[in-house]
């Protein structure tokens, strides 16, 4: 059996997928990235290994993406997370038109075409605004969890309109609606609304076509999702792989690779990277 | 791959980089001159549409803060100075070429490549940009020194040409420039000189336009952004001159050979782009090896055309001196023309220089060059369906430079394009992404 993994070091998590040659997933492992990248790469790949009860040298090929990919020693080619959230969306949402990825740093727009390719993207620009660490923020001005923040904002009844989506500037907004008496529930709703204003509009840039598929961290919150389906007007495509998407299209780029090594040149065009899952009709 | 462009990258250097020391070098070497000993006099101009063909004619040193500010930057020693003007109050979001230059300007005025001379005349020569204007301003209030704003007007009229009234209007003011000229020399303007310079400048945007033609060719000689770069310095500051005119002669006749035995910039040409906007000029080296690794070559660009545009048919004409500076000024620079001209004109060196896709490089302290450019992207991707990627730094301030950042832009926009090519390869000639 031929396997092959995906390694996404994210600006604040790293994710590891490791496929095997049917394109199934046999194991998924997250850590935190930290100060030492390489390492945590590596943390990563070996929890997966140990997941998927593998040894190393049965995995023919690693690609390496996110911010730290070229830290992924370890690694045979290093892919954007921009590629590889597109495939991994279209692996798990085979009509996916549009990814929405919000990581810890990034928000991203895609826009996908046959087979789960990269037609254009948008991100956020030298600025934090609207991306994961502006809910980090939020829920560290209350003292919350950031995973309780999500579902506290769908509570909201009269969710506040927040002036600022500046990740800095945030703890400041908060703490002045505090002083109101305002309800956490309704300046969470703003907070969420506030960053999926401000998604759409990037998203838009590109073009909103559905299906849309949201992966990246920020995608397991619950009131994010539903944010952007408001904004939207739209049902949007959420896996309980969000997390890993980036991770998972690295592995199928990875695989793709692996299989084209075993069959020889002339077999590198981009294949199909449909989830076998799927295509049994689960 | 990755590592053979890396190592091979554009080592290119001829005789004619060997001509640009010398010449630009004496340019630099006049200024330090007029600096220190009060050999020669200065005057301020900007690099849109220069009229620099009058400056030589009453040999008068032509001085750009411009090309001061990002001969700082490249030499990344812009910082401290733009340090220095946002101490004294100007804003983080101002033109970071201005910060520099007014750094620079109160100050001493030593930089590593000359002294900069105070000017005799200030001569605002471009005010599509009212940052500008004020700059010019501000550089007259400091050294109490005589300022001229040319008023040069905006190519508002779709046919993108100027009227009449406009040229008339512009020589004019270019009379009022020579009487002070001729006040700052004690000098009266040699008619027969400035046609012979006018002529020289003919020539030289003449080779200038034939050596951007041959990025035409696949693959192509250099690259037309920034090799094409480095060549302004003797464009705007030595045209009209024999030491501008000998450059770009060599220039061509390096350029041809390099056609004629199939050389290019890098070791393969597998990407052809046009760019938009200014460079990033502390991070030239690194911006340039973030294309280079693709094996992506700029075979047109925009910027590069600042200061004039000649490739599509205009050349000074001797006959008419002052009128053919005018039309310069007006209608034959990118940053006089209207946002439906620069369309047409990435659009014209999409198709005829054969390019696949289109790069945007927005510059977050000019806000009034690089508004629209969300729009052009719309424009080029949505209507023409030609591949366009945004990117945004600054051209002088290294602190809005993030390297992970631009990287990851321009790796995913590659791979995007090198998975369009592997499925066009595959596919039946005529299909479209």
């Amino acid at each position: 059996m031929i396997y092959a993994a995906g390694i996404d070091v994210g600006s604040t998590q790293t994710k590891g997928v490791i496929l095997d040659e049917q394109r199934r997933i046999v194991a998924r492992a997250l850590g935190m990235t930290g100060a030492n990248v390489t390492r945590a790469a590596e943390n990563c790949f070996n929890e997966a290994l140990k997941l998927a009860g593998i040894e190393r040298a049965a995995v023919r090929y690693v690609v390496g993406t996110g911010y730290g990919r070229y830290k992924v020693t370890f690694g045979d080619a290093q892919i954007t997370e921009i590629s590889c959230h597109a495939r991994g969306a279209y692996y798990l949402f085979p009509n996916t038109k549009t990814v929405i990825d919000m990581g810890g740093q990034d928000a991203k727009g895609i826009r996908v075409g046959e087979g789960g390719e990269v037609k254009d993207f948008v991100m956020n620009d030298k600025c934090a605004a609207g991306t994961g660490r502006f809910l980090g923020s939020a829920a560290e001005a209350l003292l919350l969890n950031l995973d309780d923040i999500g579902p506290i904002s769908l509570k909201a009844r009269n969710p506040v309109r927040l002036t600022t989506v500046c990740t800095v500037f945030v703890e400041s907004d908060i703490m002045s609606y505090l002083a109101q008496n305002k309800k956490i529930e309704d300046i969470l709703g703003g907070v969420h609304s506030a960053i999926a204003a401000r998604t759409v509009s990037l998203i838009r840039r590109v073009g909103i076509e559905p299906e849309i598929t949201f992966t990246g961290g920020v995608s397991r919150n619950v009131g994010m999702v539903r944010a952007l389906e408001d904004k939207l007007g739209l049902k949007l495509n959420v896996s309980p792989d969000a997390h890993y998407v980036g991770a998972l299209g690295a592995s199928l780029f990875a695989l793709e690779r692996a299989l084209a090594a075993v069959s020889g040149p002339g077999s590198e065009v981009p294949s199909s990277t449909r989830n076998p899952e799927l295509e049994a009709g689960n | 791959m990755a590592q053979a462009a890396d190592t091979a990258k554009t080592t290119y250097q001829g005789q004619m980089h060997l001509l640009q020391k010398e010449i630009m070098g004496r340019y630099f070497e006049r200024m330090t001159r007029a600096a220190e000993q009060g050999d020669g006099k200065a005057v301020f101009m900007l690099i849109s549409g220069n009229p620099v063909e009058l400056m030589h004619a009453f040999d008068l040193i032509p001085v750009y803060p411009e090309i001061d500010a990002l001969q700082l930057a490249v030499k990344k020693a812009a910082l401290p100075f733009i340090q220095k003007a946002e101490e004294i109050g100007y804003s983080m979001d101002n033109c970071a070429y201005v910060k520099a230059d007014v750094g620079l300007f109160l100050g001493d005025r030593k930089t590593p490549f000359a002294t900069i001379p105070l000017p005799s005349l200030i001569l605002c020569n471009y005010v599509g940009c009212n940052v500008y204007l004020q700059w010019f301003e501000h550089l007259a209030e400091y050294c109490d020194g005589q300022l001229y704003n040319l008023d040069i007007p905006f190519m508002r009229d779709p046919s993108g040409k100027p009227s009449k009234e406009d040229v008339h209007y512009v020589v004019r003011q270019l009379e009022e420039v020579i009487e002070i000229c001729e006040r700052i020399t004690g000098k009266s303007l040699d008619w027969a000189k400035l046609k012979r310079i006018v002529g020289l400048s003919g020539e030289t945007g003449a080779l200038w336009a034939k050596i951007k033609g041959l990025t035409k060719h696949v693959p192509s000689p250099f690259d037309n952004y920034f090799d094409s770069v480095t060549m302004m310095a003797p464009l705007y500051c030595l045209r009209g001159t024999e030491d501008g005119l000998r450059f770009f002669q060599t220039a061509l006749a390096e350029m041809e050979e390099k056609v004629r035995t199939g050389q290019g910039p890098l070791p393969e040409e597998r990407f052809r782009f046009v760019i938009e906007g200014p460079p990033p000029w502390p991070y030239l080296r690194t911006f340039r090896d973030l294309f280079a690794r693709w094996g992506a070559v700029a075979v047109a660009s925009t910027y590069s055309t600042v200061g004039g545009l000649w490739e599509f048919g205009f050349k000074h004409d001797p006959d008419r001196p002052l009128e053919s500076i005018a039309e310069h000024m007006l209608q034959w620079n990118v940053t006089n023309r209207n946002f439906l001209q620069r369309y047409e004109q990435i659009h014209r060196y999409i198709k005829e220089w054969q390019a696949d896709a289109l790069v945007i490089h927005s510059v977050k302290s000019c806000r009034l060059f690089s508004a629209g450019q969300g729009d052009m992207r719309e424009y080029f991707t949505k209507e023409l369906g030609i591949p366009t990627l945004l990117i945004e730094s600054d051209l002088e301030d290294p602190r809005y430079f993030s390297e992970a950042q631009i990287k990851n832009r321009i790796d995913a926009f590659f791979e995007s394009l090198e998975h369009r090519k592997m499925v066009r390869g595959a596919a039946p000639a005529g299909a479209s992404a």
